[in-house]
């Protein structure tokens, strides 16, 4: 059987984690093709339902990415996306998705960076495999 | 005119949604004026034979309380689908999946390994579970199927309305009762309740400042409550800004924040994952462990947010291994 091949979101923010990954790639840096970059203004434009509708919808992680913290483009954006996050991974767990959606700061010079967690990220998916939840579970 | 014929129905309930009907006292007998029951099985002597026999959407209307959990609940839908001209869901359990879709955290393996052979209170020595088909005699027996997942009531038939609750109060049961009978019924798939969030219509509103910030997050156990005040305010979890209204704020007024049974207003997708939202965007903390504390305070989240709407959650349920027959 030919190896699984994760389908990722990345939800990333306009003001410095898109330019960031544009660096990525302006740099010919290497990282995986299973990802797929979606820009908004700011991360904490990504609400709860659109990384679970993410993740409803086919993707097997989402990497939500932003400014470093004092960075925001509106000021405290990524704090309301960091407390975010901390509810929504202990509520993932308990719903047995541990480990599928991450947050990363990535700031508009940071190509490398994200070159390397996209890797990462795509390895570990790898070894949690493909979601259950989706198949026809009556 | 002839007299409109109603059936009530229970599915995966608890009964409270049947005792709702049941607390309509003499109000009951204005319905019965009004209606013939035609289905009834809690309280009427009729059989699943005496539907099947009925002409196809002989039944006016028919009420629909509890989740669906066996095969059978599925095919009583949808029988009962076929024989009505409109099918109300019922209840927090029919609407959203209710409390008994929390059992999506599990499935069939799980729960039946618990309550069969390690719960405290289980003696089976010989490891007996329930079996869908039986030889007893020459005779076959047959049970349900137990499904895996719990599901609302829309999500296997199509339901016309919902009256929301757990159980559903007197005065939305008597309001829907009268908007059918008056045929003043909003737009189809209509939740018959109030379209503003609880909050609107709490006596505590009023004492709920412009920004709310918490700095910790307390169970009733562990504070004495000041019932002159917004409970939100006073750390305890209240999901009055992310439930529907409609409910004359009961909880509140018994001195207890809001749980959510109304279930999500119209523009919401997911409840849980909007009172989640919620809550941390007003976490007073910027710092990574502060944060962390306080969302650490929020023991068993899934079961806060979603207390009655895991169901008819984007995900529905628990991501778990299933084992195929
Ligand atoms: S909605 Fe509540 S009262 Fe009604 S059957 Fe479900 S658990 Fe019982
Ligand atoms: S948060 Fe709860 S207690 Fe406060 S106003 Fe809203 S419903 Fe009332
Ligand atoms: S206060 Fe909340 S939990 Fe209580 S009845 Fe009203 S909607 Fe339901």
């Amino acid at each position: 059987m030919s190896e699984f091949q994760p389908k990722i979101v990345v939800f990333a923010c306009n003001w410095c984690s898109y330019a960031g990954i544009d660096l990525a790639g302006s740099s010919r840096l290497e990282y995986p093709p299973n990802l797929s970059v979606v820009r908004v203004m700011c991360s904490s434009r990504v609400s709860i339902e659109m990384i679970l509708k993410a993740l409803e919808r086919g993707a097997d992680g989402v990497l939500v990415t932003g400014c470093h913290p004092g960075d925001c483009h509106y000021i405290t954006g990524n704090y309301n996306t960091l407390r975010r996050y901390h509810l929504l991974r202990k509520m993932l767990e308990d719903l047995g998705l541990n480990g599928r959606v991450r947050l990363e700061w990535i700031s508009a010079s940071e190509g490398e960076r994200f070159a390397q967690v996209a890797k990462e990220f795509v390895e570990e998916i790898k070894k949690l495999g493909p979601l259950i939840i989706r198949e026809e579970v009556v | 005119m002839a007299k409109a014929k109603i059936a009530l129905y229970w599915c995966a309930s608890c009964g409270g949604c049947e005792e709702a009907i049941v607390d309509l006292a003499e109000k009951i007998l204005d319905v019965v004026d009004k209606a013939d029951i035609v289905f009834w099985p809690v309280a009427l002597d009729f059989k699943k034979s005496d539907v099947e026999n009925y002409p196809d959407k002989y039944i006016d209307v028919c009420f629909i309380n509890g989740a669906i959990r066996f095969s059978e609940h599925e095919e009583m839908a949808k029988l009962l689908r076929r024989k009505s001209k409109m099918v109300i869901a019922f209840g927090s359990c029919s609407h959203l999946g209710g409390i008994p879709g929390l059992a999506n955290l599990w499935n069939k393996e799980t729960i039946f390994r618990y309550v069969y052979h390690e719960a405290p209170t289980v003696v089976n020595k010989e490891g007996i579970e329930p079996q869908e088909k039986v030889k007893e005699d020459g005779m076959e027996l047959e049970l349900p199927s137990f499904w895996n997942t719990v599901r609302a009531l829309d999500q296997v038939i199509e339901v016309d309305y919902y009256i929301p609750g757990c159980a559903p109060t007197p005065k939305i049961i008597e309001d829907a009762i009268n908007a059918i009978f008056t045929g003043q019924l909003p737009e189809k798939g209509s939740v018959l309740a109030s379209q503003q969030a609880l909050c609107a219509e709490c006596p505590l509103n009023e004492t709920k400042p412009e920004k709310i910030t918490l700095t910790e997050i307390k169970r009733v156990h562990q504070i004495i409550l000041d019932h002159e005040k917004c409970y939100l305010t006073q750390g305890v979890l209240c999901l009055g800004p992310v439930t529907r209204g409609g409910c004359d704020s009961l909880c509140i007024k018994g001195g207890m924040p809001c749980t959510g049974c109304f279930g999500p207003l119209d523009q919401t997708i997911d409840q849980g994952a909007r009172a989640a939202s919620f809550i941390t965007s007003i976490i007073e903390y910027e710092d990574e462990e502060l944060i962390e504390k306080v969302v650490n305070d929020i023991v068993d989240p899934i079961g806060w947010f979603y207390r009655y709407s895991l169901p008819k959650s984007i995900l529905k349920r628990r991501n778990m291994e299933v084992k195929k027959k």
